[in-house]
Formats: C-alpha cells, structure tokens, sequence
C-alpha cells in the first residue's frame, strides 16, 4: 500500500519507466492503480533506435508486472516524508505480528 | 477505476512479453487486464525485410501477456513509413 500512496505522488510528474524487455519511456505520470501499473502520457522512447516499432506511441498503458525501474526526479520526492511513512507502516506491521 | 477504460473503442496498439506488436480496436477489458481487440493486425518487423501486416482478426488477450498498451498518434502514424523501417523484434520480456 505504501509503494501505491508514494507512486500515487508522482500523477502529474514527468518519470522515467525502464521495461524487462529493455524498452525506456519517459512520460508525465497519468495514474497509477493498485497493481502499479502505470499510465504515462506524451510519451517519448528514449532508445528509439533499438525499437522504431514503438515511436508512433503518444500514450501508454505499461502492466506494472513489466516494469523493472522507475526513475524519478529528486526534487519530485519528499524523503522525510517517505521515511516518517515507512517507520509508520513498520510499526503498523509490528502491531499486527504482536 | 481501471486505467482501461479511456482506451475502449479506440485504436490501440498491444506489445506482448514475446516482443510482438499487434493493433486493433479495444473492446472490452477486465480487472486483470485480459482484453479482447477487434480488426486485429499483426506488425512483424525484420532485419533484413519490410515490415509486415498481417491481419488475424478478434483477439483475446490473457493480461499476464501484456507489457505495453498504448493509443496510436494519427500524425505520426501518416507521418512515418514502416515499410522503410527495418527493425529487430523487439526483445521478449524477462523476468
């Protein structure tokens, strides 16, 4: 839940999506649903030259299961923010196994 | 909810985890992504050939196959000419 929350901070944002079959899109994210997967629009492929096949794309719907990184601008995060949320979930997580 | 739903009834183009690119018209979709398009064809794309269309149809498609769905730019579509591109297959998708 809290990966869904934080990508969820991203709609709106420009983010760089890197797939398992080597595809890299950069777009601005659209939304996000619980099994991450991702719609980015005004997409752009950034290594066009290994798959021509996909430039005439001007939006995408990418299956969360496929992606193998997302990279985000620094100044997109609030890390204090992150942190305080993942000290929270751990101390929601250690409740429950009590 | 589903992040499907604005692609209904428009032309889309899928890339599935084998590499392959098809193009239809998204009819309908379900929670897990299964989705079905209709007046299907297929882009094959070679090394050393033009790019092939090959029309199959309606299709089904299970979600687990799907990487990439996405709306086609109709500008960029007249602008370029896939007969000219010559392109390896896109890889597959490795988990």
């Amino acid at each position: 839940m809290l990966f869904f929350s934080f990508f969820k901070t991203f709609i709106g944002k420009t983010v760089t999506v890197e797939l398992k079959n080597d595809v890299v899109i950069r777009g601005k994210v659209h939304s996000v649903d619980q099994y991450l997967n991702i719609k980015l629009e005004d997409i752009e492929i950034l290594n066009v030259e290994t798959c021509p096949q996909l430039m005439t794309l001007k939006n995408s719907f990418i299956r969360g299961s496929v992606i193998r990184y997302i990279q985000v601008y620094a100044i997109d995060v609030d890390c204090e923010m992150l942190q305080e949320a993942t000290r929270r979930e751990y101390k929601e997580l250690k409740k429950i196994a009590k | 909810m589903s992040l499907l739903s604005s692609y209904v009834d428009k032309t889309v183009s899928v890339v599935t985890n084998d590499g392959r690119i098809l193009i239809g018209t998204l009819k309908g979709f379900d929670q897990s992504c299964n989705v079905i398009l209709e007046s299907t064809v297929e882009r094959i794309f070679g090394t050393d050939v033009a790019m092939q269309e090959v029309a199959v149809g309606l299709y089904v498609l299970r979600g687990d196959d799907i990487a990439i769905l996405g709306e086609l730019d109709a500008e960029k579509e007249s602008e370029t000419d896939f007969q000219q591109i010559q392109a390896a297959p896109l890889r597959p998708v490795v988990h």
